[in-house]
């Protein structure tokens, strides 16, 4: 398939684009790598010999292909501090980012279609309502919301545990009840961005004159509107998704701090007060990973909904 | 120029209504208000009798609310109130640092992108795709590894991220102002490129740059106290994120400390918001009411019932249309009295916006949103419509009132093969299975004379030509064996050699099946093939009812006589491949 293929090749450029322009843009912190290395004392020698045996006094470009032919093959240095390898290290916090990010994207998805359907069909204060509660969802950034929860749920109320992270195959439950907050948090400003354009899609497709034609052969109003113009809103709603997906990583960067959950984030987070430059070279280079995965499977899932688009 | 001035002069008039229907709005109002003291408190903060943000006083620490500390202290004994201004110091100006970057990068480069196009738009929309690749703050992160923990370069670098939102919109405004006249007039008369923006794009992109630069603002104060909140910011000033960060730590002694800065940065991101959304409304001037609101019909007048007989099969009297409800109710169709016998043609003749289009939608029930029947009686087959309800109105629909449209392609639903459109009514309405429902539709593609009924009936509408998809929806119209079929110019969309062709192909199904039809069109050579009778209509009203050789022939009416001389004019009134007027009526489907 054509539009597919296209596709594919765009998202593969991003991630090699995006990997380029992270890499100069932390190439200045280099210098600084074997001095980190080797404490404060060393010698200027030292120096020297640490960056010729790392490679780093080399020309950018050249580092860059090095590591990135390395980065194809699957290894991607290993982290200046801990001595582990960035993809062993990558690879434990990986699960809790995406098992998050995965239910925050399907509730939300669910949740915001739903809402913007109604509020699409419904009008009046049903549309009022849930126009005025997306607008506070939009406005409020997740880890606001977060705070809230924690203050109610888990110190007011002592319901869930305000911080921490189980393993699911240590304690299923354990492991639910400590995503519960994260994904709520997480939830509520996707659902907004959600809603927001399936409404306004589901409007605009309603003035359609299809629509109309449809509604002349005697059809329920629910066919009309949740089979012809839900399936012809939903290409808007899913791209809405996917720019969602986008912002809920990034929130998922402070929520994982507010609850204490060994994701992704967090590793970034310490990668990036340490300086160390494999590790957050490859904690970039794998959310940039999950965003494009996501953008491929929103295009497929557009391509099975919109024949225009599949065979054009 | 002259032009130009009052376009200008117009646009300013609406920008003083506009500010006017801001201050109308409740919402809008309060959230600049809000913005407004967050604003000032910010400012005069330095000037108020305080105790210093700094002062760590331990024996004082996390104290309530008292007079010497309006908001209490924090864990090291510092005053929370001022602590909360000096915050929101440094939380506006990181938000307007980024903000500031955010429009030098992306107002210049959208400006260039819509103005000249080509590939300024395919580098720019790369840009804009790799932005969308990766979460902001993981950048932010990655800086951060490089530049240290200045909030200044984090939030500087965010505006660089940002600049896309404001690139977007500025292309897109000035893209479509690009081809207007009155830059148009301005290239003519000799002003170059600069100046032209300079003067005349700009004004346009404004109100939308200053709507989205609110918007970008609340992102940024967002992501700055995230910043601050994680703990990776420059801590030795006081801001809303490090005291949330240092509030969290204390969580479980004191939850009150998060409460502030919480209250804080929530009611600017969510101020910034409202205010967005008022300007937009104000400038865009949308109707704060709900104009899908519609009423009850009132009885038709006794007057306009005499003269109804029971044969008819459709019996329209004293018919009113209307657009919303109260003061700005507006009637489009007034006093229509029409009837069509069983297997009679009725033509409903007349120009664009006469209303022939609304009164045959109201026959439907199938009036655009906000229409409404606001009078008279509709009886079909001896049943009342105008006042049914709307699940029974749509039980007749299809089986018994059937519909032609216009448009052919903009008719189908794109996203569904052509069979499934088909027979989906069959199934649901008439209750045929599947495989009977697909036999009765590849018979009934094959009668409206499309040759390979198979293949169409696989295909997706945009596969078809135009004449193909106007015989799918009359094949549609007749699967039900309708009493009455209203075809809405069914052929002024399609090409002069299949207009005829579709022409005939209704003739034929009508007096095959001996169905009744109002035929909605503003051509006379049509009217002349098809119709039995024939009822003008002229802005809203029928000035005249008659069959059709006496409409023809000696039309009493003075506007049948122009409408016909007219016609003639272009061509010979009776013929068989029916002549186009130039400028065909538009699609009537939004409004008359």
């Amino acid at each position: 398939m054509p539009f597919l293929l296209k596709r594919l090749i765009s998202a593969v450029s991003l991630v090699f684009a995006t990997s380029l322009i992270v890499f100069l843009l932390v190439s200045p912190a280099f210098d600084d790598i074997a001095r980190n290395v080797l404490g404060e004392n060393a010698s200027a020698e030292q120096v020297a010999q640490l960056n010729a045996e790392l490679g780093l006094d080399r020309p950018i470009f050249v580092q860059y292909f090095d590591w990135l032919i390395a980065a194809v093959q699957g290894d991607f240095g290993t982290s200046l501090f801990t001595s582990q390898s960035v993809w062993a290290a990558i690879g434990v916090r990986m699960p809790v980012t995406v098992a998050m990010v995965v239910l925050v994207t399907l509730i939300s998805g669910v949740i915001g279609f739903a809402v913007g359907i109604l509020s699409a069909v419904r009008r009046g204060w049903v549309d009022k309502a849930l126009q005025f509660l997306s607008t506070l969802g939009d406005a409020l950034p997740a880890f606001i919301i977060a705070l809230f929860l924690v203050t109610v749920f888990a110190i007011q109320l002592g319901w869930l545990p305000a911080t921490g992270y189980t393993d699911f195959s240590t304690d299923p439950g354990a492991w639910a009840r400590s995503l519960v907050m994260p994904v709520a948090a997480l939830t509520i400003p996707a659902i907004a961005g959600i809603a927001q354009q399936v409404r306004s899609s589901m409007l605009a497709m309603m003035r359609q004159d299809y629509v109309r034609t449809l509604r002349s052969r005697g059809l329920s109003e629910t066919r009309v509107v949740l089979v012809h113009v839900l399936r012809n809103s939903s290409t808007t709603g899913l791209t809405a998704l996917a720019v969602q997906v986008v912002g809920i990583l990034g929130g998922a960067v402070v929520i994982e701090q507010v609850f204490a959950l060994p994701g992704l984030g967090s590793l970034a987070i310490e990668a990036a007060v340490r300086t160390d430059v494999p590790l957050i070279l490859g904690a970039v280079l794998a959310y940039v990973v999950i965003v494009v995965i996501v953008n491929l499977l929103v295009d497929l899932a557009v391509a099975w909904l919109n024949p225009k688009v599949r065979l054009s | 120029m002259s032009q130009t001035t009052t376009l200008v002069a117009a646009a300013r008039a609406a920008k003083q209504g506009a500010f006017r229907r801001f201050l109308r709005n409740p919402l809008g109002v309060a959230a600049a208000t809000v913005l407004l003291i967050i604003v000032l408190s910010a400012l005069v903060a330095p000037f108020l009798p305080l105790p210093s943000p700094d002062l760590v006083v331990l024996r004082d620490a996390m104290q309530s609310p008292s007079a010497q500390h309006l908001l209490g202290t924090d864990a090291s004994g510092r005053d929370v109130l001022s602590r909360l201004l000096l915050g929101a110091q440094v939380s506006l100006a990181g938000a307007a640092l980024a903000l500031v970057v955010a429009l030098v990068v992306g107002l210049p480069t959208g400006l260039l992108a819509g103005y000249y196009g080509g590939p300024f738009d395919a580098v720019a929309n790369w840009f804009n795709n790799l932005n969308m690749a990766l979460p902001g703050i993981v950048l932010l992160l990655a800086v951060r590894a490089v530049a240290g923990p200045s909030i200044w370069i984090s939030m500087g670098v965010f505006g660089v991220l940002l600049a896309p939102g404001v690139f977007r919109i500025v292309r897109a405004s000035v893209q479509a102002v690009r081809g207007e006249l009155y830059i148009d007039a301005a290239r003519v008369s000799g002003l170059g490129d600069a100046r032209i923006i300079g003067r005349h794009v700009l004004t346009v992109v404004r109100a939308p740059a200053i709507i989205q630069s609110a918007r970008l603002a609340s992102i940024a104060i967002a992501v700055q106290a995230g910043l601050e909140f994680l703990g990776i910011a420059d801590s030795s000033v006081p801001s809303w994120g490090g005291m949330l960060n240092e509030g969290f730590r204390r969580i479980f002694v004191n939850p009150s400390l998060i409460f502030w800065p919480s209250l804080a940065i929530g009611l600017t991101t969510m101020a910034l918001i409202l205010l967005g959304n008022a300007m937009r409304d104000a400038l865009e001037d949308r109707d704060a009411g709900d104009s899908s609101k519609v009423g009850r019909p009132q009885p038709a007048s006794v007057a306009s019932l005499t003269d109804r007989t029971e044969a008819s099969l459709l019996s329209v009297r004293d018919l009113e249309v209307s657009y919303g409800i109260g003061d700005s109710k507006n009637t489009v169709v007034h006093h229509v009295s029409l009837d069509i016998a069983p297997g009679e043609v009725l033509g409903l003749v007349g120009e664009s916006g006469s209303g022939k289009t609304q009164t045959a939608f109201s026959v439907l029930g199938l009036l655009p949103d906000g229409g409404w029947v606001s009078r008279g009686s509709i009886r079909f087959d001896g049943t009342e419509l105008a006042t049914l309800s709307t699940a029974e109105r749509r039980k007749l629909r299809g089986t018994d009132i059937a519909y032609v449209p216009q448009e052919p392609l903009s008719n189908l639903d794109p996203s569904f093969r052509i069979g499934q459109q088909l027979t989906e009514p069959l199934r649901t309405r008439l209750g045929l299975s599947k495989t009977q429902a697909k036999e009765r539709a590849l018979s009934l593609l094959a009668k409206v004379g499309i040759p390979d009924p198979e293949a169409t009936f696989r295909a997706y509408p945009h596969e078809i030509s135009g004449g193909m998809a106007q015989r799918v929806l009359i094949a549609g119209a007749v699967a039900g064996e309708p009493k009455l079929l209203i075809a809405d110019e069914p052929t002024t969309a399609l090409d002069v050699t299949v207009q005829a062709e579709v022409l005939d192909l209704l003739r034929d199904l009508q007096s095959e099946t001996g169905m009744a039809v109002l035929l909605v069109t503003h051509n006379f050579g049509v009217v002349a093939d098809i119709c039995d009778r024939v009822a003008v209509m002229k802005a809203g009203r029928i000035v005249e009812t008659d069959d059709v050789d006496t409409i023809l022939r000696t039309p009493s009416d003075p506007y049948t006589q122009t409408l016909l001389a007219s016609m003639l004019d272009e061509g010979p009134v009776r013929t068989y491949v029916a002549p186009t007027t130039a400028g065909a009526a538009s699609s009537e489907g939004s409004r008359g």
